[in-house]
């Protein structure tokens, strides 16, 4: 039984090469489209599991105070009020803002890291700002500050590409610097970042804050994480609109080449059958001939997807999904993928290709062969 | 061997088009033995090959094969009793094209399950046979019309089927290519074989070595031929 498929399958590969530009043209068309699916898919789906990973490190909670539905800049007096609210660990003031770069038309992040703290004068730069500007270390970086006044900094350190997802248009300074920078008197911070020992207790440590300073805002990691999705999904679905319609034509080309046998296809299915091949034969036959072309398309497609994504670092829609940076961080994505995308790509691009393929045969394959033969 | 009882056969029926190719034929064939059916264009000739060969249905009528029924048999009974028992040769040949010489022998027997090493080299030695070992990996359209009628010979001979059934053979041959086709269906005669042959070729109907002559005329059979 096992030698009667290998003979078919062999004569499947053969004629398969007998008609190699027509199937060559369908297999690149095919492995394009299952590979652009399969870049957004791989490339939302790591940016996703990225964006985690980021917030892995980020606060259990931030509270900005607000100023006529705006925030505005937290006096660091609520601190102290906050830390009495039960369950709260530690409070700190953050200081961070935005620079806009008139030079190069660019916004840039500026922060005071407390927890590793830069050197008067000196500030560190992102992978995005130090390519734009040309700048490296211990070259010095002219800013114009709130007053409006240029202010020189030395490039202490240029920060690793491995986390420019986030750092790629980040400078750091000193909080000194910071302040003067950008005028906030010493009793303000940009906002305050709690740590809450229990994840349980976020939600009520968030209600009994709004109540003791309802002129804040508290919001607590799961917010962060769920505001980053929706924004990858809109995103990645943004672009899955653009590419359904690719997907679409394809199908209807697909569709139209293998649910029409040309004139020579059914003589061939003819011959056969006079030869004493079964329906059920000449059946798998056009099976193995569409899962051959589609599952070559669909393994291509993923490997160069991959590729793509994490070897290429998505160079074709990296503007579509990174945003409306200036800056686009120049970064590889850790290669994350999802099991479950993969099969349904699978089952989006595989399956319906191959029985597209199997109809028409079977309609050619009932009729009697002399009625082929004479058709 | 092979009996027809009263086949008709309709194409397109109940259209304005519809057609009757044959009109009650009864017919036996003895085996080991070689007729041939005589007939103009539209006879229906190609359509009783059809149904002896179990490539068509008839509309009516019974057809019985080594004494047994197969009418109504099922569609792959049918394929398995065309694979086996029957080799074919036709007026095109119906080669499949850009394929090789060995391939196309070595088609008929693929849904048999015989191992590919054992279908080479039968198939090899049925070229060896036709001395068409050199052209064993040429493609079939590389091939001149001698060549690719004795590959169709081969392919029809490589399950060693019990009945050979050609239509038209000859149609397209020179004198000399059909000389040597009757040669080799003579030998096949020899081997035991029994030929059913549709022509209407003089140098086949009046070939010493046919058994029978069987001339049909507007879907019917005019006599039952003279035996030869």
């Amino acid at each position: 039984m096992i030698e009667k498929q290998r003979n078919i399958l062999d004569f499947t590969l053969s004629s398969l090469l007998r008609r190699k530009g027509k199937n060559a043209a369908l297999l690149i068309v095919y492995t394009l489209v299952v590979s652009l699916l399969a870049s957004v898919l791989f490339f939302t789906h790591a940016l996703r599991k990225e964006a985690g990973l980021v917030l892995t490190d980020a606060p259990d909670m931030v509270v900005q105070k607000l100023l006529a539905g705006r925030y505005d800049l937290v006096p660091l007096t609520y601190a102290d009020r906050i830390k009495a609210v039960r369950g709260v660990g530690t409070v700190r003031g953050r200081l961070w803002g935005y620079y806009f770069d008139a030079g190069i038309g660019a916004n840039y992040t500026v922060m005071a890291p407390g927890d590793q703290p830069v050197a008067a004068g000196s500030i560190s730069i992102g992978e995005g700002i130090a390519r734009t500007r040309k700048a490296s270390e211990g070259d010095v970086l002219p800013l114009r500050g709130q007053d409006g006044e240029v202010r020189l900094f030395q490039v202490a350190q240029v920060l690793s590409p491995q986390s420019s997802l986030v750092s790629s248009d980040l400078i750091l300074m000193s909080e000194r610097d910071f302040r003067e920078f950008f005028s906030i008197p010493s009793t303000h911070a940009t906002d305050l970042v709690l740590t809450i020992a229990n994840p349980r207790e976020r939600a009520t440590i968030a209600r009994k804050i709004t109540q003791a300073l309802p002129d804040t805002r508290p919001i607590i990691r799961d917010d962060i994480a769920r505001t980053y999705d929706s924004v990858f999904s809109w995103r990645s679905g943004l672009l899955l609109v653009i590419l359904a319609s690719v997907v679409v034509s394809f199908l209807i080309f697909a569709w139209d080449r293998a649910s029409g046998l040309s004139a020579e296809e059914k003589y061939e299915i003819g011959i056969l059958k006079a030869l004493g091949w079964e329906t059920s034969d000449v059946l798998f036959m056009k099976f193995c001939e569409g899962l051959v072309i589609s599952l070559t398309s669909f393994l291509a497609g993923v490997l160069l997807a991959y590729v793509h994504v994490f070897v290429a670092s998505s160079s074709l829609f990296q503007p579509v999904l990174k945003g409306w940076s200036v800056l686009y961080p120049d970064f590889k994505l850790i290669p994350f993928i999802d099991a479950f995308q993969v099969a349904t790509l699978f089952f989006f691009t595989v399956v319906p290709y191959s029985v597209a393929v199997v109809i028409p045969a079977w309609r050619a394959a009932t009729v009697d062969p002399d009625a082929v033969m004479r058709a | 061997m092979i009996e027809l009882k009263n086949v008709r056969k309709i194409y397109n029926s109940g259209r304005p088009n519809e057609f009757a190719a044959l009109k009650g034929v009864s017919f036996d064939c003895e085996a080991r033995t070689f007729t041939v059916i005589k007939g103009p264009s539209g006879s229906g000739k190609t359509t009783l090959l059809s149904i002896l060969g179990c490539m068509a249905r008839p509309t009516s009528g019974r057809i019985m094969f080594r004494e047994r029924e197969i009418t109504s048999l099922p569609e792959r009974f049918l394929a398995e009793i065309r694979r086996n028992a029957f080799g074919f040769i036709f007026q095109q040949y119906n080669l499949i094209k850009g394929m090789t010489a060995l391939e196309n022998i070595m088609l008929p027997a693929y849904p048999g399950g015989e191992k590919r090493s054992v279908l080479e080299k039968r198939a090899m030695a049925l070229l060896d046979h036709f001395n068409l070992c050199g052209k064993a990996l040429s493609q079939i359209e590389r091939l001149s019309g001698g060549e690719a009628q004795r590959v169709a010979i081969a392919r029809a001979l490589i399950n060693d089927p019990a009945v050979i059934i050609a239509d038209e053979p000859t149609a397209h041959l020179d004198t000399g290519l059909s000389r040597e086709f009757m040669e080799t269906m003579l030998s096949l005669k020899r081997e035991g074989r029994t030929i059913v042959m549709a022509s209407h070729d003089t140098l086949v109907c009046g070939s010493a070595f046919v058994d029978r002559v069987i001339e049909m005329r507007d879907g019917s059979l005019e006599c039952k031929g003279a035996e030869a």
